[in-house]
């Protein structure tokens, strides 16, 4: 990896710059660093910022950005004619990548030496054999200007690469070098490096915006790439989701936004019960001794790993449901309802108990900041608490209230472990919660795992999916996050 | 002086409401009241006054159990009720603030509209038989709330969206609505302006032929305008008790004439 | 009617007869009491269900059954030239050793007069498919052993090790091709002999996973690795990005749109589902930058986009509770303000920012959903990595990933190796947040 040594080698550089830079102000004024005009390290940081931080900016710019230019530069290469009908100049490419990939490998693995890699033709070699034989397996067979762009593509990042090395090294040297000699008593030092401190501090702080940016635009070009193989109607607005090898997918979100929605609302008719009598039980009747012991332990199952219940819904809670209501005779209740352990009962149940602490510790923070006088008022009147809670409390809480099943009802939807695991695969419109159903994210994990081809639609419907999902989510928890901040403002 | 007279003929007839005997109060370690007796008569405005922290507030939450409320805090003695022991294990405390009505310091109507305010007492204590009953009592209540005129054509409001002086009187309307026998209150007035104030000690004087009134507030002037008996309260002990006009005019206790001519408080 | 005559008449005179109302009252107060009370013992319960679950399914993978054999290692078989050389005994393959292991067993059966009419294959078949390779091993580090006898402790098949759990029970396998009702008996014979007793097995904890069809040799240790160098690139990024990020936020951020903006951002990615977190990590890290598929590194870098709103929560929330007194002094002797903040505020606030961290670490351990995209699940890591770059950058799986791989499989044997790994999933979590509850206590400073 010569990125990881490049980096090991600028952090050398940059520790030698600070004892450097150090020295040579301290012997500016001959060794007395009250002469000074900052403290003598802050000349080191100083040189060592000045050559590290520029260096590794441009290092990651430079890696962000090289496989765009290569693209673009390789993809002009590839003539109209080599593109199928049914498919873009972007599938095209990621033949090429994975033909490039492959031939890396070859190389790497030493199956081949990289002239006789340069020196191949598809029009007298079956690449796809070649590369077969020595282990590395391609999808398909590869055409000559294929062939050609990949090894454009290779040349191309190879030389990138040696390029990055080059121009990193000389930023880092040039802002040693300049740091360096400019390095002196009367130099503002403390000054410069608190303003260099302050960037990355900003820069640090603008990478939750990066993020943000990087979901958005991740899902929002392979969404656009799946539009242009597939109908956005059918996405939207069709009925069945049967996705196939043959090239005729229906890829309807509507199935699957029914077995979502269903297995939500089943976990939070678990959970906003339990959870809001828990959380009034709490905060208005126990006292501190109960509290201080049943706060803490209920709040264990919010830290327990989703994969925990998945296997709880998977290996008990299902085959607890079947035991219930299937097997025939043989269950306890004697009927045939249930085929299998996945089901929309169990995923919803499960989810439902993953939640209870969530909804129970947002509540109990909205509970309490209902004033004091509200229920002395009531009180005061000879209500009993429970019509103080249940009249005074809870209408004046009920914004909060609201906000936080929201925040739980986005927790569910975009919940994956338990629904992987409980749902079950099959999308339907049914209402019969003992079916087995299934939900966005579990179509987003078994489309993206396994043999993905991108340049199917099949693979490529995830990240629509993701999208929807994403959008879903952030306008509920902006809308929930808004009524609470505006229900807090109400009693501060 | 003329005024004076008035009330003393009026008190003398008047029957012993509310009698405590030895009451002390301890919240955790600190003893907030010490040993207090005293006597509330009917259909008079007895004032509780005395310095912040002297425990006039915490003896008038005794006389509802409003205390009960507070997990530290523990009452002994007896606080008798028309000759009962309101502290008896028989005694259900949501019974007696049917009762023992109270305005608290800081008007809080409840986030809902005006007619449910008052109309909230009527409805859990089951006083109306009907809608017709309950907005008789309604009307009634906010009449004797002195705020009827103001909120008659708004009652289908939120009585959050009242001034603070209305608040406050919707909020003795809303204690008023279930027809206590006593009503306390605690500072009614001193989050509210002087006009708000002057409506709401005026309103008091009305509800003194009704019910008796216990008052606590710290401010000597409203006492004396308001109440026909006053009660010092110095650290937690009762210093003196008796005749608004003595207390005022004619102190026995050292302590209580420092109080009112401003050397302690 | 005079008022007081109506008001006695309301409340039914005396205080101390309640009311018929009263009573309804608090009999309705009582129900809606018991509500509260019961949904706590639901909550509890499940809790205790759960754990319950948990031990008493998990603990099994903690005991393995072994056999213990003597093996002769036959030179005519593993070495036919007789020089020792290791190119020659390596070019045995793990098939050369069955012969060696069935004669074993069946000197063995002969020894302690055990009666069966087993053949000798069927005989050997209560061993793991394991104990070949794990001879060959053996023999290839030891090739002076060959001719001499040695004492083996062999891994049991999953069934006869399912038989001594009792997850194997005779009237269910008439239809299982792995084990047959004699060869039961012989393990029956053999368990009171002594030759095959199940004990404490440690490759469980730190051996490697094992394919579909032995899933007795199946351990957690390399995927342990592999969570091992994820936290590691997580801590090394998340702790100082989320760190500066808050002390931007909470010490310098101009009140401006751009703040808000980088604000309600935070506060929105720390509630987008985690599957949304490995979709980004698919497409940024694998598909566009090329990182290796499975890469722990890959993982760490998804799993520290996903922990930094919590670190960046919990950061501001302990600079926040640093009290403004502590600048002002700062300032007052003459400080720049970053001098202020790096030499007191953040100090101060360390306890709070280190507990924070780890309660975000312990979430990102347990995170499984973007780990499935990224490829971490359904690989067979065999080998534990020999270094740091190695560690980051070649295939492995991750705890969590690896739990729902073995809950995936068919036979259910692996079920109980889910649940092992959960039990020591949950040990790592719980420590971590002792750790940090303990941290929090210690050093929790009220201004």
């Amino acid at each position: 990896m010569p990125v990881f040594w490049l980096v090991l080698i600028l952090l050398a550089l940059s520790v030698a710059g600070f004892f450097l830079g150090r020295q040579r102000a301290l012997a500016s004024v001959g060794g007395n660093s009250k002469n000074l005009h900052s403290l003598p390290n802050y000349y080191g940081h100083n040189v060592a910022l000045s050559g590290l931080v520029p260096a590794l900016g441009i290092l990651v710019i430079w890696l962000l950005a090289q496989p765009f230019f290569i693209d673009g530069r390789v993809s002009g290469l590839i003539p109209d004619s080599v593109i199928p009908e049914s498919s873009s100049r972007g599938l095209v490419m990621s033949d090429v990548r994975r033909v490039a990939e492959g031939l890396d490998i070859v190389v790497a693995s030493g199956g081949m030496t990289p002239a006789e890699v340069r020196a191949l033709d598809a029009e007298t070699t079956d690449v796809r054999a070649e590369l077969g034989k020595l282990g590395v397996a391609l999808g398909s067979d590869v055409r000559p200007e294929v062939l050609n762009a990949a090894q454009a593509y290779r040349s191309l990042s190879s030389t990138g690469k040696t390029a990055m090395t080059f121009v990193v090294a000389l930023v880092a040297a040039l802002g040693f070098a300049y740091a360096y000699s400019k390095t002196h008593k009367d130099f503002r030092a403390r000054n410069v490096v608190e303003q260099g401190v302050l960037g990355l501090l900003i820069f640090a702080a603008s990478l939750a915006i990066l993020t943000t940016v990087g979901i958005v635009l991740s899902m929002f070009f392979e969404t656009i790439n799946f539009f242009g193989l597939h109908n956005w109607t059918d996405f939207f607005f069709g009925a069945t989701w049967a996705p196939n090898f043959r090239g005729d997918s229906e890829l309807s979100i509507l199935p699957l936004i029914w077995g979502t929605l269903y297995i939500s609302v089943i976990a939070l008719l678990v959970a906003v019960p339990i959870g809001l009598f828990a959380a009034i039980y709490l905060s208005e009747y126990a006292n501190n001794a109960v509290r201080s012991f049943a706060k803490p332990l209920l709040e264990i199952l919010a830290g327990i790993p989703t994969i925990v219940y998945g296997l709880f819904a998977l290996l008990t809670v299902g085959p607890m449901l079947v035991r219930f209501f299937g097997q025939g005779d043989n269950g306890i209740l004697g009927v045939e309802w249930m085929a299998g352990a996945t089901s929309v009962l169990t995923a919803g149940v499960v989810m439902g108990i993953m939640l209870i602490p969530f909804v129970s510790s947002l509540s109990d923070d909205i509970i309490n900041a209902v004033p004091q006088a509200m229920r002395d008022g009531s009180l005061g009147l000879g209500a009993t608490k429970s019509e103080t809670i249940r009249q005074v409390v809870v209408p004046a809480a009920l914004p909060g209230i609201v906000g936080a099943v929201l925040l739980a009802a986005s927790r569910a939807i975009g919940e994956t472990m338990i629904v992987v695991m409980g749902a079950g695969a099959i999308a339907k419109f049914s209402v019969n919660p003992l079916e087995s159903m299934t939900t966005i994210t579990t179509r987003i994990v078994s489309q993206l795992t396994g043999d993905t081809d991108f340049a199917s639609p099949e693979t490529l419907v995830a990240f629509a999916l993701g999208l929807t999902l994403f959008v879903i989510t952030l306008g509920l928890n902006v809308l929930a996050l808004a009524i609470v901040r505006k229900y807090r403002e109400q009693y501060d | 002086m003329n005024d004076m007279t008035v009330m003393d003929k009026t008190m003398e007839k008047q029957k012993t409401k509310i009698a405590a005997n030895g009451v002390n109060v301890h919240y955790g370690e600190s003893h907030a009241i010490k040993d207090v007796n005293v006597e509330i008569e009917d259909k008079t405005v007895t004032a509780f006054i005395g310095p912040s922290g002297c425990g006039k507030s915490t003896f008038l939450r005794c006389l509802n159990r409003m205390n009960d409320t507070i997990d530290i805090c523990k009452v002994t003695g007896d606080i008798l009720l028309d000759g009962e022991d309101i502290y008896d294990k028989r005694v259900d405390p949501v019974q007696l603030r049917a009762k023992v009505g109270m305005v608290f310091q800081k008007p809080n109507p409840f986030p809902k509209s005006i007619y449910d305010n008052v109309a909230y007492g009527p409805r859990i204590h089951g006083l109306a038989k009907n809608k017709a009953e309950l907005d008789e009592i309604v009307e009634k209540s906010l009449r004797r709330g002195a705020i009827w005129d103001e909120v008659k054509d708004r009652l289908d409001k939120p009585g959050t969206g009242l001034s603070g002086g209305q608040q406050q009187r919707l909020c003795i309307a809303r204690a008023v609505a279930t027809e206590p026998e006593v009503l306390l209150m605690d500072e009614p007035c001193s989050a509210l302006d002087p006009i708000a104030t002057a409506q709401v000690e005026e309103l008091i004087d009305e509800l003194r032929s009704r019910y008796s009134v216990v008052i606590v507030t710290h401010s000597m002037q409203q006492a004396a305008r308001v109440s026909q008996k006053t009660a010092f309260f110095h650290l937690g002990n009762l210093v003196e008790f008796g005749a608004t006009g003595q207390i005022f005019t004619n102190p026995e206790d050292p302590r209580t004439e420092s109080y009112i001519t401003g050397r302690i408080g | 009617m005079s008022e007081n005559t109506q008001n006695t008449s309301r409340y039914g005179g005396s205080l101390l007869k309640q009311s018929d109302r009263t009573r309804r009252r608090n009999a309705a107060e009582k129900r809606f009491r018991a509500y509260g009370i019961g949904a706590i013992g639901i909550g509890l319960l499940m809790l205790f269900v759960l754990v319950f679950n948990i031990v008493s399914k998990g603990t099994g993978a903690f005991q393995q059954t072994f056999v213990t054999l003597d093996v002769e290692l036959l030179e005519s078989k593993l070495d036919k030239n007789g020089n020792r050389d290791l190119a020659d005994i390596k070019k045995v393959t793990t098939f050369g050793y069955s012969p060696i292991i069935r004669k074993a067993v069946e000197t063995k059966v002969a020894s302690l007069g055990i009666e069966t009419n087993l053949k000798t294959k069927a005989m050997a078949g209560i061993l793991s498919k394991d104990a070949a390779a794990q001879l060959r091993e053996y023999v290839v580090a030891n090739p002076d052993q060959i001719g001499e006898t040695v004492e083996f402790r062999f891994l049991a098949q999953s069934r006869v090790d399912g038989y001594l759990k009792g997850r194997v029970i005779r009237a269910n396998i008439a239809n299982d091709k792995n084990i047959s009702p004699e060869q039961l008996d012989l393990v029956d014979a053999l368990v009171a002999s002594g030759v095959i007793v199940k004990t404490f097995n440690l490759d469980f904890i730190l051996g490697a996973d094992a394919s579909d069809a032995r899933p007795e040799a199946a351990g957690i240790g390399v995927s342990m690795m592999g969570s091992l160098f994820m936290m590691l690139v997580v801590l090394a990024l998340a702790l100082p990005i989320g760190v500066a990020a808050s002390i931007y936020l909470e010490e310098f951020a101009p009140q401006n749109w751009l703040t808000d903006i980088i604000e309600v951002n935070i506060s929105n990615l720390a509630a987008v589902p985690s599957i949304v977190f490995g979709i980004l990590g698919l497409a940024v890290f694998i598909n566009y930058m090329h990182l290796p598929t499975s890469a722990p590194l890959v993982g760490g870098l998804v799993l520290t986009l996903m922990t930094l709103p919590t670190i960046i929560i919990s950061t501001r929330a302990s600079l926040k509770s640093v009290p403004p007194s502590i600048r002002a002094a700062a300032l007052g002797v003459g400080a720049s303000k970053m001098q202020s903040v790096f030499h007191h505020v953040l100090p101060l606030a360390a306890p709070g920012i280190l507990t924070g961290t780890i309660i975000g670490l312990a979430q990102a351990l347990g995170e499984t959903a973007p780990l499935l995209l990224i490829g971490m699940v359904g690989f067979i890591a065999s080998n534990p990595p020999s270094g740091i770059a190695e560690g980051l950058l070649s295939p492995n799986s991750a705890m969590p990933a690896q739990i729902f791989e073995w809950a995936k499989r068919a036979d259910p044997a692996f079920y109980e190796r889910a649940w092992g790994g959960i039990i020591i999933l949950l040990i790592f979590l719980v420590t971590m947040n002792t750790v940090a509850v303990i941290l929090r206590r210690r050093f929790e400073r009220r201004w």
